[in-house]
């Protein structure tokens, strides 16, 4: 007979192990189930190991301009092997670290791949193991937190096929570099990926469907980020559609049909599909427990509560936005929930969106537009990095902080960025959301010099006509 | 054998009362018959005579205690031969018990229940200053003299708060450490606190759940900038009852000018024929149309109920008297029946003890039909908030001479009053609403029809 769990979590992103770590804190006994790396999608193909890329992208780019800052430094290459291996040791690195994580938690961790079955209080959970064989728990609670993976498209061709078409997993451990690359999608994973390889030295095309890239940012943010990927070499065609793609011998043709209605068919070396997600549902059992599923994303509450008893999801796998930090959030309340503490439902309303590209793109709250749609009146303030001495200093002048604030409330409604190290910004403006503070208390808050989040006081003070720089 | 004093029920729907004054102390010798305490209920003043005699050996609930439940102990008689000063806990442990099987067959709800058990217990209690109404008042009190409490809330919050005209002291704060946030003020309506609060505080020393806690804000009205008269039992029965029914009732207003001239010639004609001391008003004689306005079309005379539709047989005409502190609307029963002087020398009575406070509730509960007449100001003409659960009332404005366009056409000059009916759209329809009004404006037009 297999121990009694309190908690059973299927899955070990930041969605799970985060919710295993806070379970455990809260005295419930907790196991893991995990099928491949403990960290999930994020430690392992998504967040971290991208971030590695990037910098090692970033610090090349710099050593080309070293002359800039009245450097030298000739002769500047890189070996694609030596990146990739950076990026897949930070990676195994902190798979190491949730693996010590749980250790310290006292959280059991179960290798091999879970389903449920019906239970009494919850679904019983049936582990095979790395053995083939199964072994049933018959935890008090169920968390599941099994992620999701890149959207393809079959009929399209939009596909993987191990060679000339990848969907992220494949484009973070490159076999060579592709000298044409064609990013199908540009929300935050296409744009990173075209990012990263247009540093590197690769002919990149962007292609999207919507009339601009970056759809869920402000528009000016979106428009700005086109004009500076466009000027750093990346091609971008809007309101372009892929018809169909076919792997030839050596490469890979794309049919793309653009906003004239015209279709070419152009080949390339690679082609990466970011083109959406879809959650994880299949092989778990939740056909047979009946549990509502709605286009391939599990249907929950504010609380994570499933429509089956003593059953919960979270993070990806409940749809979005689709971000690690959203399931981790997720992952705390319906432990504590469960643990019979009182937290607040899970609101989408100020989940900060990060898109680490070059230059970085971060968000909260709602676009200019949105707002107004929302029948909000609104203040906008903006300031350019071109007024910050820091940003200057750094030689990154390029970018702008918008806030967008309620005439009547003083409420931040959203706040908008693009420019150097923004995705480290925009916490400022999180807390004052979370901690619901005005204009009135934001522009009483003391920015130390010289940094760039003096930027976003200015922001605030030129929503209120007060900027001090421009 | 000590005898409890109990709390009165002056009338079938009474549940509680104020002891408002004690007229004999502890140690007076009680006989039969002997006035020993006012009660102040909803709308009156009644006296508590004793039934028994002896000795008054204890008063448990001091003079002024609002929200004291019916039949719980006010007080101790000692009988004769019986030491005063020996009575005591007995009686006192009793004292709950009565209410407690009272509570076990009604139907209250639930906050009601709460009050009981507090109110139950509060007689029996050595210290009879810690009432519950007391403590009740007293916090709403509080809550306008206190300006120095932190109050934990957002930014945010208090900015939309203040927006909205909420009272962030009537909240419950949903934030970490119970600090209230954007989404606690937004759920609760201006003026009104949110559910967990008012569960919690609604009792008795607060007139209606509806419309508490109505508190002045001390950082917008200083506390010295006022003076805080308490409510009374009238003030909160009307406060009560008026907004229930401006919320609940769904009202709409009929309009009619009557000419006075036939009416104030009858008057005239009626009051020179009267004995001495019998004086007609124009408001008698209203009252009189009104009551057989009812006659003429009882779909009028009506009540919406749950269960459906009262239609009363009989005509009982409140009558709103403004009072000292208040309003009352003492009631002529059965008005149809009565003769013009029956009517006026019940009006006349009948306002006079309303003014003394001294009615008893049978004599302004019950009625089908309200008037309301403000032609002695001079007001034109105005729309009254129903009385429930009657389904009509009549505004009556000021009779003054006013240009009339004759039926040859010809302009000349006449008495016209202008009443407006407000009806309960739930009972009257518009045309059942406008039948009426042509009826009562025949009788009033035509007075000799009264006759009839």
């Amino acid at each position: 007979m297999a121990d009694k769990f309190d908690l059973i979590v299927i899955g070990t992103g930041p969605g799970g192990y985060v919710a295993a770590i806070r379970a455990s804190q809260l005295g419930l006994k907790t196991a893991v189930v995990e099928r491949d790396a403990l960290g999930g999608v994020c430690l392992n193909w998504g967040c971290i190991p991208t971030k590695a890329l990037l910098r090692s992208a970033e610090v090349y780019h710099q050593m080309k301009n070293a002359s800039a800052y009245g450097l030298k430094a000739d002769n500047v290459s890189f070996d694609i092997e030596a990146v990739v291996k950076r990026s897949r040791q930070i990676a195994s690195q902190l798979s190491g670290g949730v693996k010590h994580l749980m250790k310290k938690n006292k959280i059991t961790v179960i290798e091999g791949e879970g389903r449920l079955t019906k239970g009494s209080a919850a679904p019983k959970v049936i582990v095979k193991g790395k053995d083939g064989k199964d072994t049933t728990y018959e935890p008090k609670n169920v968390l599941l937190a099994t992620g999701a993976r890149a959207r393809t498209i079959p009929q399209a061709g939009l596909e993987p096929d191990g060679k000339y078409i990848w969907t992220a997993k494949e484009a973070m451990v490159p076999d060579t570099m592709p000298k044409k690359l064609l990013v199908i999608g540009s929300g935050a994973i296409g744009i990173e990926f075209a990012s990263f390889y247009n540093a590197l030295g690769s002919d990149v095309t962007v292609v999207e469907m919507m009339d601009r890239i970056l759809p869920v940012e402000d528009e000016e943010i979106s428009a700005m980020a086109q004009k500076r990927f466009e000027k750093s070499g990346i091609k971008i065609l809007t309101k372009t559609s892929v018809e169909g793609v076919k792997p030839g011998k050596s490469n890979v043709s794309a049919t793309i049909k653009g906003k004239d209605g015209k279709s070419v068919t152009e080949t390339y070396d690679r082609i990466v599909l970011a083109i959406g997600i879809v959650g994880n549902v299949e092989n778990l059992g939740l056909e047979d427990l009946g549990v509502t599923v709605d286009r391939t994303h599990v249907v929950v509450d504010g609380f994570g509560q499933t429509n089956v008893k003593g059953l919960y999801a979270i993070g990806d796998l409940t749809g979005a936005p689709w971000l690690a930090h959203k399931a981790s959030h997720e992952g705390v309340i319906c432990v504590e929930k469960i643990a019979g503490k009182n937290p607040h439902a899970f609101e989408t309303w100020n989940i900060p969106g990060c898109t680490y590209c070059h230059p970085q793109i971060a968000s909260v709250g709602l676009t200019e537009t949105k707002a107004k749609e929302a029948g909000h009146k609104v203040k906008v303030g903006k300031f350019p990095f071109i007024g910050n001495g820091k940003a200057i200093a750094l030689g990154e002048p390029e970018g702008l902080i918008k806030t967008v604030f309620d005439t009547e409330t003083g409420e931040l409604l959203g706040a908008h960025m693009i420019g150097a190290e923004v995705t480290e910004l925009i916490q400022g403006y999180v807390v004052a959301r979370q901690g619901e503070l005005t204009e009135g208390e934001l522009m009483e808050t003391v920015f130390p010099h010289p940094t760039l989040s003096e930027m976003m006081h200015e922001s605030v003070l030129a929503a209120y006509d007060r900027v001090i720089h421009i | 054998m000590a005898i409890n004093i109990t709390m009165p029920a002056l009338s079938p729907t009474m549940e509680e009362g104020t002891l408002a004054k004690w007229l004999k102390k502890e140690g007076d010798t009680i006989s039969s018959g002997d006035v020993i305490a006012e009660i102040e209920t909803d709308k009156a003043t009644m006296e508590v005579e004793a039934v028994d005699e002896g000795t008054l050996a204890k008063i448990l609930v001091e003079a002024g205690t609002e929200g004291v439940k019916v039949n719980s102990v006010i007080g101790v008689l000692a009988e004769e031969g019986e030491d005063a000063s020996e009575v005591d806990a007995p009686a006192a442990s009793e004292a709950p018990k009565e209410p407690a099987e009272k509570k076990s067959s009604s139907d209250e709800p639930s906050a009601t229940k709460d009050e009981d058990k507090k109110a139950d217990t509060a007689p029996a209690k050595s210290d009879a200053s810690k009432k519950p109404a007391d403590i009740d008042t007293s916090k709403s009190l509080q809550s306008v003299g206190q300006g120095d409490d932190r109050i934990k809330a957002s930014p945010l919050a208090r900015r939309i708060a203040a927006q909205k005209g909420v009272d962030l002291k009537s909240l419950k704060g949903s934030g970490p450490h119970g600090r209230i946030i954007r989404k606690d003020v937004e759920a609760a309506q201006p003026g009104v606190a949110s559910a967990a609060d008012a569960g919690a505080s609604a009792p008795a020393g607060s007139p209606d759940g509806l419309i508490m806690p109505q508190v002045l804000d001390d950082r917008v009205y200083a506390p010295d900038s006022y003076e805080l008269k308490p409510l009374d039992g009238m003030r909160k029965t009307v406060a009560k009852r008026l907004t229930t029914s401006f919320m609940q009732v769904p009202h709409f207003p009929l309009n009619v000018d009557i000419t006075l001239d036939k009416l104030l010639a009858s008057r005239a004609a009626i009051n020179a024929a009267a004995p001495e001391g019998v004086k007609v008003s124009v408001n008698d004689m209203l009252i009189k149309a009104s009551a057989l306005a009812l006659m003429a079309e009882p779909d009028c005379n009506a009540s919406y109920t749950d269960k459906g539709i009262a239609y009363h047989k009989s005509a009982h005409i409140s009558v709103a008297v403004a009072i000292d502190g208040g309003l009352i609307t003492p009631v002529i029963r059965d008005a149809q029946t009565k003769g013009l002087r029956e009517i006026s020398e019940e009006m006349k009575d009948l306002a006079t003890r309303a003014r003394d406070r001294k009615l008893k509730p049978q004599e302004y509960m019950g009625g089908t039909f309200s008037i309301s007449n403000l032609g002695m100001f001079g007001i034109k003409s105005f729309g009254s908030i129903i009385n429930p659960p009657e389904g009509m009332i009549l505004s009556v404005g000021a009779g003054d001479k006013r240009a009339v366009v004759k039926d040859d056409g010809s302009l000349a000059a006449a008495t016209v009053m202008s009443v407006t009916l407000s009806c309960d759209h739930r009972v009257i329809g518009g045309a059942e609403g406008a039948k009426w009004l042509q009826a009562f404006k025949r009788y009033v037009e035509t007075p000799e029809a009264m006759l009839l």
